[in-house]
This record gives C-alpha cells, sequence and structure tokens, in this order.
C-alpha cells in the first residue's frame, strides 16, 4: 500500500533546501501566536503540577499513614461525619486558582484572537478538501497545493509582516494544525474561519489535518514553508512565470494525453483550457516537495507511480486509476515534470 | 395513591417459585433470561452484556494499537481502521458505558432503597433488550451495510460523527443509517431506564428512607437518570435530523443549501458533554460506597457531596461548546464555555477533597474494591488536570482533536470509570453470587492492568504535545511520535493478560470462590441486611431505616447514626 | 432528623404518586426533545437560500389553534364530571376533546396537502421546509399520541371498564394533552408569528 517511506531530507522543490521542523513540539513555538499560547500553557501546566503534587502526596500520606495496621484492635475509628469549615476551605481555594485561570484565560483568548494585524500582512486562502490542501494567495493571483509559502516575520512589531490565513472548505470539515506556528483552527464548509502566524524563522514546519475527514485524513499533511521576504519574492515571480512549452516527443505525446484523457476535467494547468478545480493546480506541480498532500515526496518514480494508479500511494483517495497504458502514463509523466 | 406501593411489613411472602430449578437445561435458562422482569437479574445481563461489548470493542483498539506501533505500517488498511476507532468509540461510550452504569443502577438502587423492585418491571426489561437490540444492530452494519452500493460496511464517521462527514455524499452505502439508528433506538431504552430509576427512587422507598438518607449511590443515580432526561434527547433529536436529511433530502447540515455543519456540533455535544457526567458520576458513585467501608468511617460532608453533584449536573448542561473552540466562535463565547468549564472543577475538587477527608483517621483496607477506588482517585486526579488544561481556550487551540484528548479522556473512562466498575463488580460481585472473588487472581488483575493502563496511555499525552492528530491510521517517520506509540502498544499487550485475570476470575469464583456470607465487608447499607444472592423479592421484610447507615446502627446499637446526623 | 420522627406510624410515611413522577419525567424529556427542534428552527430562520419562504405561504391557523387550546378546557371539565360521578357529560365532554383534537389533526394535514401541492414547499425544497415539516411533525404526531390515548379512556369507559380507581390514569392523560397544548403554544408563536417575518 505504502510503498514509499518519507524522510525530512528531499532534494526536489522549492524551499527544500531550508531547515525542517518536523517535529512539531507545541513547546518550542516559533511564531508569535504559538508563543502567546505557550506562555498560558505554561502557567497552566505549573499550576495543574502543583495541584497534582499536593493532592497525591496527600493521598500517599493517607494511604501510609491510615492503613490498617496488623498490630490494630478489631475497634472502629471514630466516626467523623464532615466539618463545615474545612469544607469550606477546599471550596474557596479551588475557586480562588479558578479565578486565576480565567482571567488568563480569557486575556490570551483576547490577545490571539483580536490581534490587529498591519496593512500589508499576506493574505493566503486555504480550502480544505478531501485530502488535499488548496491554498490561494489572492494579492498575487496564485494557486497552489499543500505547501505554503510565506515570509518570515520578526519579533520587532515594526519590521513585522504577519500571514493570514483564511480558512473554507469545500466538501467536509478539516481543521488546520501546524503546532509550532499556531494553535488550530477549523476548515467548515460554508463559513469562513480566520487565523493568523507570525513565524520567526525560515524552515519548513509540518501539521496535519486535525479534524477527522473521511479515510486518507491521515495522509492530509500540511508543510508551511518560511523563507525570507527576498527568497518569497523569488517563489512568487517564479510561480507566475510562464511555464516552458514541452520540448521532447515524448513530453509533447504526454500533453496530448494529458489533454485527450479526464485529466482536465479536475486539474488546472495555466491558462489552458484544463480548467478543473476538483483535484490540486498542476501550473508549476514540478516546484512541489512531495506528492498527494505529502503522502511521498515528489520524484520521477513516485510521480510515475501516482499516474498509473493514485492507489497506490494513497489508496482511497478521490483521483481514480485512468488505467492508461505504462507508455502513457510515462509520457504524461514527462510532461508533467515540464512544469515547473 | 402512594400508599397502596408501601408493602405491608406483615405480608409474608409466599416461597417463589423456582422454574426450571430442577434438570435446569440450557433452554431453562435462556428462557429465563428472556422473560425475566426481576431487577437483579436484569442488572447483571447489562453488566454481562456490556462487558462482552467491552471485550468486542478492546480486540479493535488492540487491533488500532498494533497498526500504530510502525509509522507507516500497512497492518490495516485506511478505512478498516477508520471502522475500528468508530465502532470503538461507539461501542465503548453507547455500548460498554451505559449498560454498565444501568447495570449496576438496576441491581442495586431497589435493594439500596429496600424495595422489592422497579417500579415499572416490565418497562426494566424493555429497555434491556432495546438496549441490546442497539446493540446488535451496530455490529451487524458489517453484514448488513454494504447495501446495494457495496460501499464501506460498518460506520466509519467516528463516534462523534462530524457533518458534512454523514451526508449523503461523502458516506455512501448504509452504514452511517446503521450508527444513526443504532443510536436512536439505544437512546429509547436509556430514556425508559432512567425514568425507572427516578420513580423508583422518589416513590419507592422504604419507611424512614428519606432523601436525606438514601445511599449517596443513589443520590447519584439520581442525578444521572435527570441529566439523561435531558441531555439524552438532543442526540435522539440530531440522530432524527439527520436520518431526514439522508432518507428524505432535508436540508439540517446540508451546507450547500444553507444548512450548517456546525448546528450538528452543537446539538451533539449539548448530550454529549452532560454524557461525560452520566458515565462518570456512577464512577464516583460507586466511590462514595466503597471509600468509606473500606475506611471504617462515614463519608465525610454527606450533603456537600450531594450538593456538588447536583452542581456538577447542572453546570454540566452549559459547556458543551468547550469541545467546540476550534470552530472559530467568538473571542465571548470561547471565554463564556472556558468559565463554565473550569467552574465545573470546584464541585469536582471538593467531591475528591472530600474523599481524602473520609480516609483521613481512619482505618484503610486493602482490600481489592478499595485499591481499585485508590487508583481510581489518582487517576482522576490526573484527568480531572488534564481536563483544566484542556478547558484553557488557548491551550486548546493547541491541544484539541490531539493524542493529548485521547489521553484525557481515556484517564477519565478507563482510569476513572472503569476502574470503578472494577471496584464495584469485586465489592457486590460476593453479593449477587454468594461467592467471593480470588483475592490472589485480582491483585494480578489490578497491577499488570494499572501498569499497561499508563503505559498505554501516559505516552500519548507526549504524542499529543508533539503535534500528533487523532484517528489518524498512520503517521509518517521522524516526526517523533514513533516511540510514544511504541510504548502505547506495549501497554494494551500488558493490559490484555490483566483483562484476561479478571474474566478468569469471574467464571472461577462463580464455582469455586470462597463463601461470601450475607456481610463479608462488614458494610451497613441495606444491600447486606439480605442474603447472598439476594432472594428474588429482595427482603422477607421490608426493612425500617432510621439513619444513613441502618447496618451500623443495627451493629453498634450503643452509638447508633441517628443520634448524630 | 431527630429520633422523634421517626416514632411516627407508617400512615405518615408517604411518597409521591408512580404515575404523577413518572409523568412529569416523560414530559421534561419530551420538551427537551421539543427545544431542539425549536431551536434549530430559530436557527435556520431567514437562512434559506431559495423560496417559500415563511412569510409566502404560512397562514396563522386561528380555528386550529382555537380548536386545541380548547381542547384543554374541554378535557378539564370532562374530568370534574367523572370526578362527580357523572359519566354521561363525562362523555360528551371527552368526545368533544377527541372532536376538537381530530379537527386539529385534519387542519395540520389540510395544511401540509397545501403546502406540498399548491406552494411545491417540501422537507427537501429549504432549510425552512426541513425546520418546518419536522417541528410541526413532531408536534402534530404527539397530538396523534394524544388521540389514541383519550380515545382508550372513552372506549374503555363504553365497554365499563373505567372505574373509579382509574382517575389518576385519566387525569395524566389529560397533563399529557396539556402538555401537547403547551408545545403548540411555542410553535404557533414561532413558527405563525415569529418566522412570518423572514
Amino acid at each position: 500500500m505504502m510503498a514509499v517511506g518519507m524522510t525530512g531530507v528531499h532534494a526536489q522543490g522549492a524551499g527544500a533546501d531550508l531547515p525542517t521542523h518536523m517535529v512539531a513540539d507545541m513547546f518550542k513555538p516559533l511564531s508569535r501566536p504559538a508563543e502567546m499560547i505557550h506562555e498560558t500553557s505554561l502557567l497552566v501546566l505549573v499550576i495543574c503540577a502543583v495541584i497534582f503534587f499536593v493532592v497525591a502526596g496527600l493521598l500517599l500520606y493517607i494511604v501510609v499513614r491510615f492503613r490498617k495496621k496488623a498490630t490494630d484492635n478489631t475497634q472502629e475509628p471514630p466516626q467523623i461525619y464532615g466539618s463545615t469549615n474545612i469544607e469550606l476551605a477546599w471550596t474557596v481555594i479551588p475557586i480562588l486558582i479558578t479565578v486565576v485561570l480565567i482571567l488568563v484565560t480569557s486575556r490570551t483568548i483576547g490577545e490571539v484572537q483580536n490581534a490587529k494585524l498591519p496593512e500589508d500582512a499576506l493574505q493566503v486562502r486555504v480550502v480544505g478538501h478531501q485530502w488535499w490542501w488548496e491554498v490561494h494567495y489572492p494579492q498575487y493571483g496564485i494557486i497552489t497545493a499543500n505547501e505554503i509559502h510565506i515570509p518570515v516575520s520578526s519579533k520587532d512589531p515594526k519590521k513585522a509582516r504577519p500571514t493570514e490565513l483564511i480558512l473554507q472548505s469545500a466538501d467536509v470539515i478539516h481543521s488546520f494544525w501546524v503546532p509550532q506556528l499556531a494553535g488550530k483552527t477549523d476548515l467548515i464548509p460554508n463559513r469562513t474561519n480566520k487565523m493568523w502566524v507570525d513565524p520567526y524563522t525560515i524552515g519548513t514546519y509540518f501539521g496535519n489535518c486535525a479534524e477527522y475527514c473521511g479515510t486518507q485524513h491521515a495522509n492530509m499533511l500540511l508543510r508551511v514553508i518560511v523563507d525570507t521576504p527576498e527568497n518569497f519574492e523569488k517563489w512568487i515571480a517564479d510561480q507566475k512565470a510562464p511555464v516552458p512549452p514541452p520540448q521532447t516527443a515524448q513530453e509533447i505525446e504526454g500533453r496530448r494525453l494529458y489533454y485527450a484523457n479526464a485529466c482536465v476535467n479536475c486539474h488546472t494547468i495555466g491558462d489552458s483550457v484544463s480548467k478543473g478545480i476538483f483535484g490540486p493546480d498542476l501550473t508549476k506541480l514540478m516546484t512541489r516537495q512531495t506528492i498527494g498532500a505529502g503522502v511521498a515526496p515528489l520524484n520521477h518514480e513516485n510521480l510515475l507511480s501516482w499516474v498509473r494508479d493514485p492507489q497506490i500511494l494513497k489508496v482511497g483517495c478521490l483521483m481514480p486509476n485512468m488505467q492508461l497504458l505504462d507508455n502513457e502514463a510515462e509520457a504524461i509523466t514527462a510532461y508533467l515534470e515540464t512544469l515547473k | 395513591m402512594a400508599s397502596d406501593t408501601i408493602v405491608d411489613p406483615d405480608f409474608k411472602v409466599p416461597a417463589p417459585e423456582r422454574v426450571g430449578e430442577e434438570g435446569k437445561t440450557w433452554s431453562h435458562v435462556i428462557q429465563n433470561l428472556v422473560f425475566t422482569v426481576d431487577h437483579k437479574k436484569l442488572g447483571l445481563m447489562y453488566i454481562g452484556a456490556g462487558l462482552l461489548f467491552f471485550v468486542v470493542a478492546g480486540i479493535m483498539a488492540t487491533l488500532i494499537r498494533i497498526q500504530l506501533f510502525f509509522p507507516r505500517s500497512t497492518f490495516l488498511d485506511p478505512d478498516v481502521f477508520n471502522r475500528f476507532f468508530t465502532m470503538h468509540g461507539t461501542a465503548m461510550v453507547f455500548l460498554v458505558g451505559m449498560p454498565m452504569i444501568f447495570g449496576f443502577a438496576n441491581y442495586l438502587i431497589p435493594i439500596m432503597i429496600g424495595t422489592r423492585d422497579m417500579a415499572y418491571p416490565r418497562l426494566n426489561a424493555f429497555g434491556f433488550w432495546v438496549f441490546f437490540f442497539s446493540g446488535l444492530l451496530l455490529y451487524f452494519s458489517y453484514f448488513g451495510a454494504p447495501g446495494l452500493y457495496n460501499a464501506g460496511s460498518a460506520p466509519d464517521v467516528g463516534w462523534f460523527a462530524y457533518s458534512p462527514l454523514t451526508a449523503k455524499a461523502f458516506s455512501r452505502g448504509h452504514s452511517t443509517d446503521y450508527w444513526t439508528l443504532s443510536i436512536l433506538l439505544g437512546g429509547i431504552g436509556s430514556l425508559a431506564t432512567s425514568i425507572n430509576i427516578l420513580v423508583t427512587t422518589f416513590c419507592l422507598r422504604c419507611k424512614g428512607m428519606t432523601l436525606g438518607r438514601m445511599p449517596l449511590f443513589v443520590w447519584l443515580f439520581v442525578v444521572v437518570a435527570f441529566l439523561v432526561i435531558i441531555a439524552l434527547p438532543p442526540l435522539s433529536a440530531c440522530q432524527i435530523m439527520l436520518t431526514l436529511d439522508r432518507y428524505l433530502g432535508a436540508k439540517f447540515f446540508d451546507t450547500q443549501a444553507g444548512g450548517d455543519a456546525v448546528l450538528w456540533q452543537h446539538f451533539f455535544w449539548i448530550f454529549g458533554h452532560p454524557e461525560v457526567y452520566i458515565l462518570i458520576l456512577p464512577g464516583f458513585a460507586i466511590a462514595n460506597e466503597i471509600i468509606p467501608v473500606f475506611s471504617r468511617k462515614p463519608i465525610f460532608g454527606y450533603p456537600i457531596m450531594v450538593a456538588a453533584t447536583v452542581m456538577i449536573a447542572f453546570i454540566s448542561l452549559g459547556v458543551w461548546a468547550h469541545h467546540m473552540f476550534t470552530v472559530g466562535m467568538t473571542s465571548l463565547g470561547n471565554t463564556f464555555f472556558a468559565i463554565s468549564t473550569m467552574v465545573i472543577a470546584v464541585p469536582t475538587g471538593i467531591k475528591i477533597f472530600n474523599w481524602l477527608g473520609t480516609m483521613w483517621g481512619g482505618k484503610l483496607h486493602f482490600d481489592l474494591p478499595m485499591v481499585f477506588c485508590l487508583a481510581f482517585l489518582f487517576q482522576f486526579l490526573i484527568a480531572g488536570l488534564t481536563g483544566v488544561m484542556l478547558s484553557v481556550v488557548p491551550f486548546d487551540w493547541q491541544l484539541s482533536d490531539s493524542y493529548f484528548v485521547v489521553a484525557h479522556f481515556h484517564y477519565v473512562l478507563i482510569g476513572a470509570l472503569l476502574y470503578t466498575f472494577f471496584a464495584g463488580i469485586y465489592y457486590w460481585y460476593p453479593k449477587a453470587f454468594g461467592r467471593m472473588l480470588n483475592r490472589k487472581l485480582g491483585f494480578w488483575h489490578f497491577w499488570l492492568f494499572t501498569i499497561g493502563f499508563h503505559l498505554t496511555f501516559f505516552p500519548q499525552h507526549i504524542s499529543g504535545f508533539l503535534g500528533m492528530p487523532r484517528r489518524i491510521f498512520t503517521y509518517e517517520a521522524g516526526r517523533g511520535w514513533e516511540i510514544w506509540n511504541q510504548l502505547s502498544t506495549i501497554g494494551v499487550i500488558i493490559q490484555i493478560p490483566g483483562i484476561l485475570f479478571f474474566v478468569y476470575n469471574l467464571i472461577y469464583s462463580y464455582f469455586k470462590g470462597e463463601e461470601a456470607g450475607d456481610d463479608p465487608w462488614d458494610a451497613w447499607t441495606l444491600e447486606w441486611a439480605t442474603t447472598s444472592p439476594p432472594p428474588e423479592y429482595n427482603f422477607e421484610k421490608i426493612p425500617e431505616v432510621r439513619s444513613r447507615r441502618p447496618l451500623w446502627d443495627l451493629k453498634h446499637p450503643d452509638d447508633p447514626d441517628w443520634k448524630f446526623e | 432528623m431527630s429520633s422523634a420522627e421517626l416514632t411516627n406510624t407508617a400512615s405518615d410515611w408517604k411518597l409521591p404518586s408512580q404515575r404523577k413522577v413518572g409523568m412529569i419525567c416523560l414530559i421534561l424529556t419530551e420538551s427537551s426533545l421539543f427545544t431542539i427542534f425549536v431551536v434549530a428552527y430559530v436557527w435556520y430562520m431567514g437562512k434559506s437560500l431559495n423560496g417559500p419562504f415563511p412569510k409566502e405561504v404560512l397562514h396563522v391557523p386561528w380555528l386550529a389553534s382555537i380548536a386545541l387550546f380548547g381542547s384543554s378546557f374541554t378535557v378539564t371539565i370532562a374530568e370534574k364530571f367523572l370526578h362527580k360521578g357523572n359519566r354521561a357529560l363525562f362523555h360528551v365532554w371527552w368526545l368533544i376533546t377527541i372532536a376538537l383534537g381530530a379537527y386539529f389533526v385534519y387542519f395540520t394535514g389540510a395544511e401540509w396537502y397545501h403546502l406540498i401541492y399548491k406552494e411545491n414547499l417540501t422537507i427537501s425544497t429549504n432549510v425552512f421546509g426541513s425546520t418546518f415539516y419536522s417541528l410541526v411533525g413532531l408536534h402534530a404526531s404527539h397530538v396523534i399520541v394524544g388521540l389514541i390515548l383519550l380515545s382508550i379512556v372513552v372506549i374503555s369507559s363504553f365497554r365499563g371498564k373505567l372505574d373509579p380507581g382509574h382517575s389518576e390514569h385519566v387525569e395524566m392523560i389529560a397533563w399529557y394533552w396539556h402538555f401537547v397544548d403547551a408545545i403548540w403554544v411555542v410553535v404557533l408563536t414561532l413558527v405563525y408569528f415569529i418566522s412570518v417575518n423572514y
């Protein structure tokens, strides 16, 4: 089924040379909203740990101190029915702790949720599909999939350029979660949610769809590629640049086959007649690092396997086996490999 | 009127007819089970059926864990995996948790309040059989659901089945219909049983058993039954809506036609969060009986315990959206539900402290029921604190739908609820069958299961911190999740022999266990005043009580409770 | 809770009636069920993407509502006569109650026929159709259950099977009927007075 394993190292695709943050540890936040959450979390963890040790210690003490000893007589211990003062004490103390938690929580909710983003914040519209991510850059007129490129921001509010994510869904509910950048927010059909990230360091950040969305929920993987503003602009320019036409006979045959088969119904390639929107946009396919929403690295072998039968790499995915002959699949793959 | 429900104390009960006592054949036994309206038999059948479904759903969980041992494992297909976690979750909540609590309620409430049966014995039997049939219906989906399209077999939409994943467009075939109908049916059974519990406790208490003298066990079940009749209809309502959507083309959750996917979440969790308390309060109820007896002291702060329970139930009706902090509510909405969720920690904390207060100054006997209750206290403490973490909205934005949540609610449902079920079974088995459960086998069960439980679920907190979402059938290597998943799976392998010791003990002790006598634990509530097992009519003479601990009064005439209460 | 109060005789040990507690529980749980359908209706008011909309097709059912509210009074009068032992008048008022209830069900049927065949509003037309038919239908089904219960009472009475010991049974059926009426107050206000603004 999953013939091809994944590693953190990829030779191919835009941003492949950046450091990877594969272990998405929420206690190592690298973005402002994640850091705000992190601070609150630490406080809560400490409070909870103190309560735990006090109560568990008390329990242990009671178990040792009041256990029935072999030397005990058979007499029953004094029968105590309750004590108003003690009850009052252990009602008031939890209330005080709760008040502290409520204050901390409501403050952070406001700070994260109602944050004012600067005018020049990058906007990225992410549309969840079963089981991949459609990514729009409305300010640049670019559409891509699964790998979100954004510029690095700064801790200095004057230099910061955060990214606003506009979250929508085309089918069922999904959830956008890249733990080191921010908490998760759901993508819900017929609704628009917003969240924002503000990363401090460059790198490739890993995340997942966090709301169960059907068969391949596990392989709805996310990559956020954070690069320097210059490299980001370069990536934008590259995405906008026209694709060179196919050269070799095989590539030309591949293009013919692509347009002759049902591919065009689901995929878009640039300004051509291929205008399908059901599957990922293929205009700049080869600038991506992975295929199938992160299920495998994008290389010749995997692309050929995918074109021949997507159900091998990602069983249950909505792209059917097109029943191509070997030479047809190879030709289409050769054509797709010109899309860079 | 009321008086006709009180049994004349001078009334002599005729000797019961023992159907099929001589030459007891299997058909007699089955006939006896199918036609019985006796609350004790139904109670045991509830618990037996619950244990049966527990084993089935547990096997599914084991297969899930095996699949997650290695990254990119191909042991299970994604659809098979998704069906397993859906069936595991649905079965554990509706076919294990609910019948087990109703089993304990059925068996014990009438005896504890000193009456001969539930108020509506036939409704009681109806409730059981409806539940049992709903369970069979759910599992029958494995055979029946492919239908015309041959698409999907068992439900694979997750136990809270978020729309629109359940819409015809995304869930073809009939698997979701089986799920919906099974839950609708099970809900009817639960409502019938809960109404029965309420009527029984309000109308059939023996003389002197005022509300303030009822065992806390009974009090907590009154609250649970109230929660069921208020909180379960929303579940039924949204199942009806989903059925209308799927069969008549209604638009309740059709996002293409202006329907709202989030509405399902609201309706589901208006049921779903009180359901958590419906499940855990019976756990508290069992602990409330066991901890005092094995500490040799009365429960500390009885009125406060009742008040805290009522508070928990009341607040639990207003916390549902804490399951929905990631759907994009306003900051005001998020804050409101965070506050209500945190406030519920106060009465819960009071309960824990009262249990500690009960043990303080006592003479703790470490028999099996008490040992399981102590583990319950420890594990519930952890579960409660991780619950507090989840109620902190920003923290929840990270933790929600991650493995941390999986760890949290397994600490609640296994660490707290299942442990009290075990405690309850060790405590009342001698009453139900007249024989003690074997102590040695019991401790093997306790240690293996406890070690396995913590090894399985504690690492899941950490994989959650490392960004592992729940309900994924596989994961890529290098995300830092391997070791925690492998520890989890090893934990399951340790739990399994623990459960086997338990099941073996149930069977072994039935035949070879030590004779228990009427009152093996030297306890104080009415169930220990009758024989073990109790006769069908429970008490030869309906008792009369003067305090919360009638048997204490009997055993200590010089120092009776009613002088102090 | 002194010992003194325990020296009372058995006759002082009074517990509530099983039937009343049971009926209160049933009404509570039914109310919870209705609440969800009412909330769904409110949630989707004005959210339909296409017509027909409430303001175009709904007309206040004055007559049917008067009939249903009236039946709450007639059932009370009938109960009074049952208590007094006047079986003839009990039958008359009880049958009037059934007739009023039956008229209400007839009205709902006629209204639905009109909506489906003349206005092309079905449960699958829009979210208004879905919430309208489910809410009104749930209520109408409760009226039908009530009618069956009322009929059982009058049939048993005709067959001489209704004796004074059954007065509490009859009272419980009346309670249920009042509950069905009370639900109609909510449905009428919400569906025919408030939602017609959308």
